[in-house]
């Protein structure tokens, strides 16, 4: 009898909390993302944000100086570009953010229209490691393409040598070194790569995580780093700001006018000063300015167009626009010191636009 | 009085399901012939401790259960898209939504299995040695408590000393005997994992080899076998059912290392060609794809990799039971 009522009872608890479980799996995470989060959100002085981890340091130094100035909190989670994306579509967080624009699938699968507004520019730049060589080593697209496609497997190919005449080039074997964590530096490399090489584009194509036909994977731009700092040989994409505090030599890049670039901030800033359209969703990859650095891309905030939605106040979205709108102006002025390329006046001027695109019940939330 | 108790533990697995019934039975019996004796307190208390037990017993199982109904679940969306070919595609693309998961089984399998390999003479050696050899003194202790320390390094820290340590160390010798001098690679997380699972044997292994009875090693002794024979015949028969539970610790813990083997395995979705081309594991990809899963097939194709390592997990496990049970019976 005893065991029997014990046994009712266990398997009572089991049905209860296998019930909690089905329904908090059932919901595929939106759900209880949002149960979870309600509380904070519900916070009406903290800001919540998540997404790329490619501007973070940046984001953190705006947000701890905005809140100095103007007592906001800002809580940001630097959890990827995708997963930002995915709480902003399930309404988690006041902003997401991501280094690349939406694209179709994600922007209807959005339940209302969300604006992007640029930040900040970074590049990303072509670390190598050759034994004895002084000069700085120039590459063309079409040379990164065939090195990257593993069509040119060694260094003192004649099409490498072509472009860098007189430089002394090893006979040494090119090994390849790429991310192995998507990440917003690969999706910005693999989109320029995909702009300057069909062949690249029907093999590869662009993305975060892309199937790369040589080379090894490191985690996170340490990870990159180390494969070239031990392989002699070695090549590989890391973030400017990355390559320049560890002292990394890195290529000069042959842009579409014509023009060798050495990667720096002014050359990124050059890069983003091109007609930007309406939307802000431009990449600055392949850049047309003549002496931008094309490897170079925007890193957006994105917020929805119409800010009544679940129980917002007006009051917490004009506090959002306010706090984006301080880092498109007095913000930039912390790019700089952390190796961001400050927004060029044009991409500001469509930044403030958009910002006044943006609605509480219809009516404009910024004057 | 801590041998009695060691001797419980050691007699449990060794037990089989019957005598658990029958120790679940034993208490009722018990009760109700000494019930008079106590308090209807002390009864509740009894009842209400018992019931905590068996709902927190069952709630493991709960939860395992409903991790794998999660997987499922979520995985829905790529078993449609990718079928069966999932399992032995080799192009994992996720641009084309092309998800083949066979060079990672592959690189899953190989380096668990290697490690495995690497790590079980070292394994077995601490623990003869800490168990029959020199069981009491400083030396052993500090040897015993720098063993259990290595399973206290958090994984990271091995990637990073593989990765600044190891790796040119490997490198030089792949360009001594003529393999492609990357220095990550499977062979470089092998040697990590094998570091990484030493002390899951060798722990196991000790306590067991500790709980021979003396009785019995001392007549091997006084019959005069030697050493090597008492260790051979007596100690190792005897604790075969341990040491083999500890392996299998051990190689589970293997199949799901994840940071350690990621920083130095070279991470590509390319099929090994041999124990030195670098490669993937189903642990390292979902840990480097995830964040940036930004399709729902492709998180679905990730989260189906999760299920086939926790059916391979699983698989592995229950082989290694039978292979206990098969040695204990014999």
């Amino acid at each position: 009898m005893k065991t029997f009522k014990s046994l009712a009872l266990a398997s009572l608890a089991i049905v209860i909390t296998g019930g909690m479980m089905m329904t908090s799996c059932g919901g595929s995470g939106t759900a209880s993302k949002a149960d979870s989060t309600a509380g904070k959100s519900g916070d009406d002085n903290t800001l919540l944000g998540a997404g790329a981890t490619f501007p973070n340091p940046l984001y953190s130094k705006m947000f701890s100086e905005y809140d100095k100035a103007n007592g906001q909190k800002v809580n940001y989670q630097s959890i990827g570009s995708g997963g930002g994306i995915q709480q902003l579509t399930s309404k988690t967080v006041d902003f997401g953010a991501s280094d690349a624009p939406l694209n179709g699938k994600q922007d209807s699968a959005l339940p209302a229209p969300a604006i992007h507004i640029p930040i900040t520019a970074g590049a990303v730049v072509l670390s190598y490691n050759i034994p004895d060589m002084k000069d700085t080593l120039k590459l063309t697209p079409d040379v990164l393409a065939k090195i990257f496609l593993g069509e040119i497997k060694k260094w003192n190919d004649p099409k490498i040598m072509a472009v860098n005449k007189g430089v002394k080039l090893p006979a040494t074997d090119i090994l390849v070194a790429h991310r192995s964590d998507g990440s917003g530096t690969s999706n910005i490399f693999t989109t320029y790569l995909s702009k300057v090489s069909t062949d690249w584009e029907s093999k590869v194509g662009k993305g975060s995580s892309v199937n790369w036909p040589v080379g090894l994977g490191g985690k996170g731009n340490e990870g990159v780093a180390g494969s070239i700092k031990q392989t002699p040989g070695a090549i590989g994409y890391v973030e400017l700001a990355y390559a320049i505090q560890n002292n990394m030599a890195f290529a000069k890049i042959q842009n579409k006018a014509g023009n060798f670039i050495t990667p720096s901030i002014a050359s990124i800033t050059a890069a983003a000063n091109i007609t930007i359209p309406g939307d802000a969703k431009v990449s600055l990859t392949n850049t047309d300015a003549t002496d931008g650095y094309p490897i170079s891309g925007l890193t957006w905030i994105l917020v929805y167009k119409e800010q009544k939605y679940d129980n917002r106040t007006q009051d917490k979205a004009i506090k959002m626009l306010k706090m984006i709108q301080w880092m498109i102006h007095d913000g930039q002025q912390y790019c700089a010191p952390l190796n961001y390329a400050p927004l060029s006046a044009n991409a500001v001027a469509i930044g403030d636009a958009q910002l006044k695109s943006v609605t509480y019940d219809g009516k404009p939330v910024l004057q | 009085m801590k041998d009695t108790v060691d001797n419980d533990l050691i007699t449990r697995p060794d037990a089989n399901s019957g005598r658990v019934i029958k120790s679940k039975k034993d208490p009722e019996a018990v009760s109700t012939t000494k019930r008079l004796k106590r308090s209807h307190r002390q009864i509740k208390a009894e009842n209400i401790f018992r019931r905590t037990l068996t709902v927190v017993g069952w709630a493991t199982v709960v939860l395992v259960a409903g991790i794998f109904v999660t997987l499922v679940l979520q995985s829905i969306l790529s078993i449609k898209t990718s079928g069966f070919g999932y399992l032995w595609g080799k192009t994992w693309d996720p641009v084309r939504d092309i998800f083949g998961v066979y060079p990672f089984l592959l690189g899953t399998l190989l380096t668990s299995f290697l490690a495995l390999f690497i790590s079980i003479p070292f394994s077995f050696a601490v623990a003869i040695f800490l168990g029959e050899y020199f069981p009491k003194g400083w030396v052993p202790n500090l040897l015993k408590n720098t063993v259990e320390l290595i399973a206290a390094v958090p994984s990271v820290i091995y990637g990073f000393w593989g990765l600044a340590v190891l790796v040119p160390i490997v490198r030089s010798f792949e360009s001594k005997i003529g393999a492609e001098p990357i220095g990550l690679g499977i062979f470089t997380s092998s040697l990590i994992l094998a570091v990484m699972i030493i002390p899951y044997a060798a722990s196991l292994g000790r306590s067991m080899i500790q709980m021979v009875p003396s009785n019995l090693k001392e007549a091997a002794y006084s019959l005069g076998a030697t050493r090597w024979e008492v260790i051979r015949s007596v100690i190792l028969p005897y604790t075969r059912s341990g040491l083999f539970a500890g392996i299998m610790l051990s190689l589970g813990r293997a199949l799901g290392e994840t940071m350690a083997v990621t920083m130095v395995i070279g991470n590509t979705s390319l099929i090994p060609k041999s124990i030195f081309s670098p490669g993937n594991t189903m642990a390292s990809v979902i840990a480097n794809e995830f964040t940036e899963a930004d399709h729902p097939v492709y998180l679905s194709a990730l989260i189906e990799l999760g299920l086939v390592l926790f059916v391979v997990t699983v698989v592995i496990n229950m082989i290694g039971k039978q292979l206990i049970k098969g040695v204990t019976t014999n």
